[in-house]
């Protein structure tokens, strides 16, 4: 690795230093093709983050693709009812790595304003590994373009080897996860053990 | 030295073939070094809509347009023959008029047979 200092002065000089990693993290932070796919009334703003009135292009992630093979990032974006959660499951299982999760809004983060209902899953986290909530009912676009820049973020601190490299290139991790069945009650099963682990809530004496 | 005239053309034949291979092989070395491959029951399924793929991709489609397609392709091979008759159609002599013209006799009875039996009916 070179020195922060040294890199400074070279790229003074126009000489430009980088790593593998580097440049690895770059071409994909600034590519990030999302999955064209939306659940509820945040998709909506998820398309005008699209528009040209936001422009999502301006982060290089406009790429919506209609297919979970050319997608890098799931934008969870509405109320997951525990009807759709097989298939929101499914559709990551089919994106091929790397790939991250955006949960946009209050439903995908929680369930929401549905969190008593019956029919609504209470957190998209509970099936599948979410990289950045945005809360909001429903965020504005700018929340999205936040989350996604709080993304791009997180991708460019990730590291290629060592024990702290990210699930993708672990060779042990899944890239699939259970998909649950529809059950008499409640989804079979009603969350991932092995993946979510909520902190206990403390109420305030 | 003296250049062969088409020496061009495998230069580019080389430079296409580098083009392809060199993504492909970077593309193995990467999953050999960091990310390996994984593949997975779910990521292979032929749908891509999230519900579940009933079969498989190798659907059998109908037959009805096939002798359709047969007839028509026969019937467009033989059209190519009649555009030199039509421009040549002044200065013929008897002799090749009447050898089209039985050759065209042979095409429309091969369509009277084919529509006899059926062929042009979509069943």
């Amino acid at each position: 690795m070179v020195e922060e200092g040294l890199r400074n002065e070279l790229s003074r000089q126009n000489i430009f230093l980088t790593s593998i990693q580097e440049l690895y993290n770059w071409g994909r932070r600034n590519s990030l093709w999302p999955l064209n796919f939306g659940l509820a009334c945040c998709a909506i703003e998820m398309i005008a983050a699209s528009m040209a009135r936001f422009d999502i292009a301006r982060f290089g992630a406009e790429v919506f693709r209609p297919s979970p093979r050319q997608a890098d990032l799931m934008i969870v974006a509405g109320t997951v009812t525990k009807k759709m959660a097989p298939m929101v499951v499914r559709l990551y299982n089919q994106m091929p790595e790397p790939k991250y999760v955006i949960a946009m809004g209050a439903c995908a983060i929680s369930g929401g304003p549905f969190k008593r209902g019956y029919n609504v899953l209470k957190g998209i986290d509970r099936y599948i590994p979410v990289d950045v909530y945005i809360p909001g009912c429903p965020p504005r676009p700018e929340a999205l373009l936040h989350g996604l820049i709080t993304l791009q973020r997180k991708i460019a601190g990730e590291r290629l080897t060592g024990p702290e490299r990210p699930r993708h290139l672990r060779e042990l991790e899944p890239s699939e996860y259970p998909i649950p069945a529809y059950g008499p009650y409640d989804l079979d099963p009603p969350k991932n053990t092995e993946l979510w682990h909520p902190k206990p809530f403390v109420r305030d004496a | 030295m003296e250049e062969h005239p088409y020496l061009f053309l495998a230069v580019l034949a080389g430079t296409a073939l580098v083009f392809c291979l060199t993504p492909l092989l970077i593309a193995r070395a990467w999953a050999a070094v960091f990310n390996a491959a994984k593949p997975g029951e779910v990521k292979q399924q032929v749908y891509e809509c999230g519900v579940e793929a009933k079969g498989d991709s190798w659907v059998r489609f109908h037959v009805g347009y096939y002798r359709y397609a047969i007839v028509f392709l026969v019937l467009d091979v033989e059209a190519l023959f009649l555009l030199p008759f039509a421009v040549a159609f002044g200065g013929l002599s008897w002799g090749a008029s009447v050898v089209i013209l039985l050759f065209l006799l042979l095409a429309v009875e091969g369509l009277v047979w084919a529509w006899k039996r059926g062929a042009l009916e979509w069943a």
